[in-house]
């Protein structure tokens, strides 16, 4: 089968997959969301009548009375009109509203922060694998504190550093409230100085992985017999590096993004809690501590939908750039 | 626990197996990583804060004992200060370890066991089951694990969120990466004639997977198992911190946790909320440069890489002795003739 035929059926695959496990994981998990909100109303010393309880449940959705497959097509239906439900913390807003409001902060911050975070770090570990075994190379096993250091708590020494010790940056926020948001200059200076702290987390915490996936291709791609030639033909060393190894060390890089992504997304729903970002991942932990079922899983949805989208280009992007992997196919 | 033996190798044990005073090493011993610098490091930094996490709750007090000095600043009596209720964090650190590596190890286990099982098991049948297992372990490769993890349990109610749970959570959302690593390597291994020869002669395919194929594979699943506790003790530090952990479970992400909501940032109380961090942050180092010693063993090209840049390097420096030893002689034969 074509190439992009096929990465387009398997994105297909993973999207229906996701879609189906954002429907079952309610119905497959111990807790009822309509029990569990009647739970809290009791403790606020509401009264819970039958009616109460058939308010709830026609509130979620969560008509139970029939069958799996049915609610399964409905909900198959509702998502195909872009219907997620209504925000119950937002009230009585639509929860894609909600998402879309909050969706480009996200995709902005953690977009920018990762494209920088590869470009550097292949930057750097082509330079540093380029002549292995100096100084710098020698450091490189350090860069595994990095990747290991937990991204909230990089975010708060940051914070705790930069923002409250030196007071270079605001402490949290996503842009000075006293400006209305909109497409002008004043506005976008403020949300770049307030996106600064997330982006700088989400790089540092990023970037050791990338050079050292880079570094390590580097090294194994210098011992191939075409950089030999291309040594033996007197090409410049700078040459050498920019044309013949950076070129065929950086593709498993660029293979690798999926997971990359994936680690980057996960890290960024928790920093942008540290800085109460206004951003989809703040969103989702707002709708998991008030209960809002239809926000959580909107959130998910969404959340999946542009990693499997940024993977779904990275992958084309991929068979272009690489001829053989066209050519397996 | 033969997943951890490379981790646990003495120094002792791997300087006598380097490769200068031992040329030919045979069998396990050829499972076992040399010793560098980097790796005793790593060593170090693993056996410290495991040890601590095992004895440190031993000696330091009660963890939630309230006292009447709420933030002070380490002191003589108390290393590492004490909270906003003057409670020890030291003792909470030491009580914290111990609980994030208990839920490392576990979702480590639990990982490892499901990405040897479609890992190692799709590869080897082949055929139409490999193709399904393959696709299944894609698709979970790309949906985005925390936020999964956060809506599932979002769904738990809190009492009932115990340590099993966020421990299966955390394996079901974390297998996929290691699943891909083992089936690549499986593959290679399955087409090999021994391999082959044991399937002639009839034997049992649970047989030929568990004799002929894992032992080959250890190290691939050693260094995945290593990969898979730093994610599982991230990813819980960053389910507690956001208050959605195991429900009466103390882990340095339920550290802080509580450092956060008692403001301990903005009333600049650094040694609340540094250390539980940084412990993560050293032993997920620690992990990670053990990890590149077991890389050695998987792929000796990188091995031979170090000794050749070593070697070079010696050569080097002789040449530049030889290099100031020749212009000295040069020098006084010069001065002779005069």
């Amino acid at each position: 089968m074509n190439y992009f035929l096929r990465k387009l059926s398997f994105y297909a695959v993973a999207l229906w997959a996701a879609l189906t496990l954002n429907f079952a994981i309610p119905r497959l998990l111990p807790g009822d969301p309509v029990d569990i909100l009647l739970a809290k109303l009791q403790q606020r010393g509401g009264t819970v009548t039958p009616e109460t309880r058939k308010a709830y449940a026609l509130l979620l959705g969560g008509d139970t009375s029939d069958p799996l497959w049915v609610q399964y097509w409905d909900y198959l239906k509702n998502l195909a009109r872009g219907d997620l439900g209504t925000s119950v913390s937002y009230y009585p807003a639509k929860v894609s509203d909600v998402i879309l409001t909050s969706l480009p902060w996200t995709v902005v911050l953690v977009g920018v922060a990762t494209v920088i975070a590869a470009l550097l770090g292949v930057l750097l570990g082509a330079i540093v694998g380029w002549k292995p075994g100096t100084w710098l190379d020698s450091l490189v096993p350090s860069t595994t504190l990095l990747a290991a250091v937990p991204y909230f708590w990089l975010a708060l020494i940051l914070v705790y550093l930069l923002a409250r010790v030196l007071g270079w940056f605001p402490l949290q926020g996503g842009y000075d409230v006293v400006l209305t948001p909109g497409w002008n200059g004043e506005f976008i200076a403020s949300a770049i100085q307030y996106g600064f702290l997330p982006a700088l987390t989400i790089v540092l915490a990023s970037i050791g992985g990338w050079l050292l996936g880079m570094r390590n291709m580097m090294v194994s791609t210098l011992s191939e017999d075409y950089i030999l030639t291309a040594e033996a033909k007197g090409l410049s060393p700078r040459k050498i590096l920019r044309s013949y190894a950076s070129r065929n060390a950086v593709l498993p890089s660029v293979a690798g993004f999926a997971i990359s992504l994936g680690f980057v997304v996960s890290g960024s729903v928790i920093t942008e809690q540290v800085f109460s970002y206004p951003g989809i991942g703040g969103r989702l932990l707002g709708a998991v501590t008030n209960n809002d079922y239809a926000l959580m899983q909107g959130v998910f949805l969404f959340i999946t939908l542009a990693v499997l989208g940024a993977n779904l280009l990275v992958d084309l992007l991929y068979g272009l750039i690489d001829p053989r992997t066209r050519a397996r196919a | 626990m033969t997943n951890i033996e490379p981790a646990t190798a003495t120094p002792a044990d791997a300087a006598e197996t380097g490769p200068d005073a031992a040329p030919v090493r045979s069998g396990w011993r050829s499972l076992l990583p040399t010793m560098t610098p980097w790796l005793a490091v790593g060593l170090v930094l693993v056996g410290g804060i495991t040890l601590f996490g095992l004895l440190g709750p031993l000696f330091t007090g009660d963890p939630r004992q309230i006292r009447d000095i709420g933030l002070t600043g380490p002191s003589a009596e108390f290393w590492l200060g004490t909270t906003q209720t003057g409670q020890d964090v030291l003792a909470q650190l030491a009580h914290a370890t111990r609980g994030s590596l208990q839920i490392g190890l576990l979702v480590g286990v639990l990982a490892t066991i499901l990405s040897a099982f479609f890992g190692i098991y799709g590869a080897y049948r082949g055929r139409f089951l490999d193709d399904a297992f393959s696709l299944f372990t894609n698709v979970f490769l790309v949906i985005p694990g925390l936020p999964l993890v956060i809506v599932i349990s979002g769904f738990v109610p809190r009492e009932s969120r115990g340590l099993w749970t966020i421990a299966v959570v955390l394996a079901v959302t974390g297998w996929a990466a290691s699943a891909r690593v083992l089936h690549a390597q499986t593959l290679s291994v399955r087409q090999r004639d021994y391999v082959a020869a044991s399937q002639v002669s009839g034997e049992r395919p649970w047989r030929v997977i568990v004799v002929e194929i894992l032992p080959n594979l250890l190290p691939v699943i050693a260094s995945q198992f290593v990969f898979a506790v730093i994610a599982a003790i991230l990813g819980e530090a960053g389910l507690s911190y956001i208050g959605l952990g195991a429900s009466n479970s103390a882990t340095l992400g339920t550290m802080l946790f509580y450092a956060q909501n008692g403001f301990a940032l903005s009333l600049g109380a650094w040694w609340w909320f540094v250390p539980p961090g940084l412990t993560i942050a050293l032993f997920g180092m620690g992990l990670s440069l053990v990890n590149f010693s077991i890389d050695e063993v998987i792929n000796p090209k990188l091995k031979n890489l170090r000794q050749h840049r070593r070697r070079a390097r010696r050569a080097a420096r002789l040449e530049r002795e030889l290099a100031r030893g020749a212009s000295r002689r040069t020098t006084a034969a010069k001065e002779s003739d005069r």
